[in-house]
C-alpha cells in the first residue's frame, strides 16, 4: 500500500454532484481526481474529490462560482 | 419498406447514436459504484447526457433532469408522487393512457378529475381550462401534442392559467421533445416528462423528467443510490431522489449522441423538414373521395402526424394492406388515447396514423399518395 498523506477531501450528496466538480475543475484546471469517499469521512459510499491540501482556497473558490453544492469538506489522511 | 410509424417509436437513428451505444459497451461500468475508470466513465457519460438535457429544455441546472426508462415511468412518477387523495386535476381528452391509466388510479382513491373535451377539430377550449379550475385544484396535467391528430396545446396559455391560478403545470413532451423547442423556464412547467427513443432520436429504453427547483415529488422507487448506503431511506437530494437503481447507461450514452445530433441539425432545419413531408401528404390525400382526415391542418404549428380513415374500412385493414401490399409502415387502431378517439367519432374504426421523420423523402410520400388512392378505388 501506498503511504498516505493528508489531504483536502470534499464529499457530495449526489454523484451528479460530484461529477460536475470533476468536470468544473478540468475545466479550471484545478489539480485533484475523483476517488471513492474514504471510510474514515463516511461508510456510505459515493464519490468525493480529493485534491492537494494547498488547493483548498482554489477548491472553494471554483465551487462557490460555479454554484456546486458539497456535502463536506474534510481534511484527512488518504 | 417506408416507415411512417415515427410517433411510435423513430425507426432510423443517427449513425453517431448507434456508434456511442456500441462504443459504451466497451467502457461502461456502472455509474456511481465507486470511482474505478470504468465507473467514472459512466457516470461521465450519463452526466454529459444530464447536462445536455438541461441545456435542452432550459432547465436550471443539471440536477433538475432525471433519467427514467421512458414517458410512462416519468408520469407514473410525476403524477404518483404530486397527487393526492383530496385534489383536484385538469386534464384534457388529447392524452395517452400513460396519462391517463395513472390519473384513474389516483382517481380511486379520491383525486377528483376534470378532462376538457375538445371541438370537431381536436382542439380544446383555454376559456373552459380556465373556468375548470377549483380550490382544490392542484396542477394541469397535458400532453404537448395529440398522438394522433397531432394538434398541439399551447404550453404558454396553459402555463399561464396554471401560473396564476398556483397549480403546478404538468407536460407529457413524447410527440414533441426533438421537434419543437421547450423552455421549461419560460413556459412555467414544472414537470416535464419525455422519452428518447421518438423525435429524440435516442435507444428505447431511454427517457426522464425535468423536475423544477423546489418540487419535491415522493418517489415510486427506492434502492440503490451508490450514496448514503447506511441510511434506511432513500436518499432525497436531486436527482438520485427518483433514480433508484442501476441506470440505463448504454442507452443514456445513446441518447446523449443523438442530443448532439438535434443541436447540430437544428431543430427548426428538422421540423421544417417533416412538416413539409406532413403537408405534401395531407395535400395528396385531403381530396380523395372517401378519405376523413382528423385534426386542424389550419396550421403548421402542430406535428407531423396525418391520420385518416378510408370509407368504412376497419383501420387495421387498411394498414395491414399497406404494409403487405405496398411496404409502408403505419399504425391503426387507437393509439392508445380512448378519450380522444371517443371525440372523434372513431372507437370502432380507428384511425390509420401515418407519422413522419426527417429521414423520410417526398418521393416516400408521393408513393403512399397513390396507395390510398389505389385503396380507395
Amino acid at each position: 500500500m501506498r503511504k498516505k498523506e493528508r489531504k483536502l477531501v470534499v464529499t457530495f450528496h449526489t454523484t451528479a454532484d460530484a461529477m460536475a466538480m470533476e468536470k468544473t475543475c478540468r475545466e479550471f484546471r484545478v489539480p485533484g481526481r475523483l476517488i471513492p469517499v474514504p471510510r474514515v469521512i463516511s461508510a456510505g459510499c459515493g464519490l468525493a474529490w480529493c485534491a492537494p491540501l494547498d488547493e483548498r482556497a482554489q477548491v472553494e473558490r471554483v465551487m462557490r462560482e460555479n454554484g456546486i453544492e458539497q456535502e463536506a469538506l474534510h481534511e484527512c489522511m488518504v | 419498406m417506408i416507415y411512417f410509424d415515427n410517433a411510435a417509436t423513430t425507426l432510423h437513428k443517427p449513425e453517431a447514436v448507434k456508434k456511442a451505444v456500441t462504443e459504451a459497451f466497451d467502457v461502461m461500468g456502472n455509474a456511481g459504484r465507486g470511482a474505478s475508470v470504468p465507473a467514472l466513465d459512466a457516470s461521465r457519460i450519463i452526466y454529459g447526457t444530464r447536462e445536455k438535457l438541461a441545456r435542452f429544455f432550459h432547465a436550471e441546472n443539471a440536477n433538475r433532469i432525471v433519467f427514467t426508462a421512458n414517458s410512462t415511468e416519468s408520469l407514473n412518477i410525476a403524477v404518483k408522487g404530486l397527487i393526492s387523495p383530496g385534489d383536484h386535476v385538469i386534464t384534457t381528452v388529447l392524452e395517452h393512457n400513460s396519462v391517463l391509466r395513472p390519473l384513474y388510479e389516483c382517481s380511486d382513491k379520491g383525486t377528483e378529475i376534470t378532462v376538457l373535451g375538445c371541438d370537431e377539430m381536436g382542439n380544446i377550449s383555454y376559456r373552459d381550462m380556465d373556468s375548470a379550475v377549483r380550490e382544490n385544484t392542484k396542477a394541469i396535467l397535458c400532453t404537448h401534442a395529440s398522438n394522433v391528430t397531432g394538434n398541439m396545446i399551447d404550453l404558454q396559455r396553459t402555463g399561464d392559467i396554471a401560473g396564476k391560478n398556483g397549480l403546478l403545470f404538468i407536460v407529457d413532451a413524447s410527440q414533441t421533445a426533438g421537434v419543437y423547442p421547450i423552455d421549461v423556464q419560460s413556459l412555467g412547467i414544472d414537470v416535464l416528462c419525455f422519452t428518447g427513443h421518438k423525435s429524440l432520436l435516442g435507444p428505447q429504453g431511454t427517457g426522464g423528467m425535468y423536475v423544477r427547483s423546489g418540487i419535491e415529488i415522493r418517489p415510486l422507487l427506492s434502492g440503490g443510490s451508490g450514496v448514503d448506503t447506511y441510511n434506511p431511506r432513500h436518499p432525497a437530494v436531486m436527482p438520485t431522489a427518483l433514480e433508484a437503481g442501476t441506470l440505463n447507461g448504454h442507452g443514456i450514452a445513446g441518447l446523449g449522441a443523438a442530443l448532439s445530433y438535434l443541436e447540430e441539425t437544428g431543430l427548426d432545419v428538422i421540423r421544417e423538414k417533416e412538416l413539409s413531408l406532413m403537408r405534401r401528404f395531407y395535400e395528396g390525400v385531403s381530396g380523395i373521395p372517401g378519405v376523413k382526415i382528423y385534426g386542424d391542418f389550419g396550421t403548421d404549428r402542430r406535428c407531423p402526424i396525418v391520420s385518416l380513415n378510408i370509407g368504412d374500412y376497419d383501420s387495421s385493414e387498411v394498414s395491414d394492406e399497406l404494409d403487405t401490399a405496398w411496404g409502408i409502415v403505419t399504425r391503426p387502431g387507437a393509439h392508445c388515447a380512448p378519450l380522444m378517439h371517443r371525440a372523434l367519432g372513431t372507437v370502432a374504426q380507428g384511425a390509420v396514423r401515418f407519422s413522419f421523420s426527417h429521414y423520410n423523402t417526398e418521393e416516400e410520400i408521393d408513393f403512399a399518395v397513390r396507395a390510398v388512392k389505389k385503396l380507395t378505388d
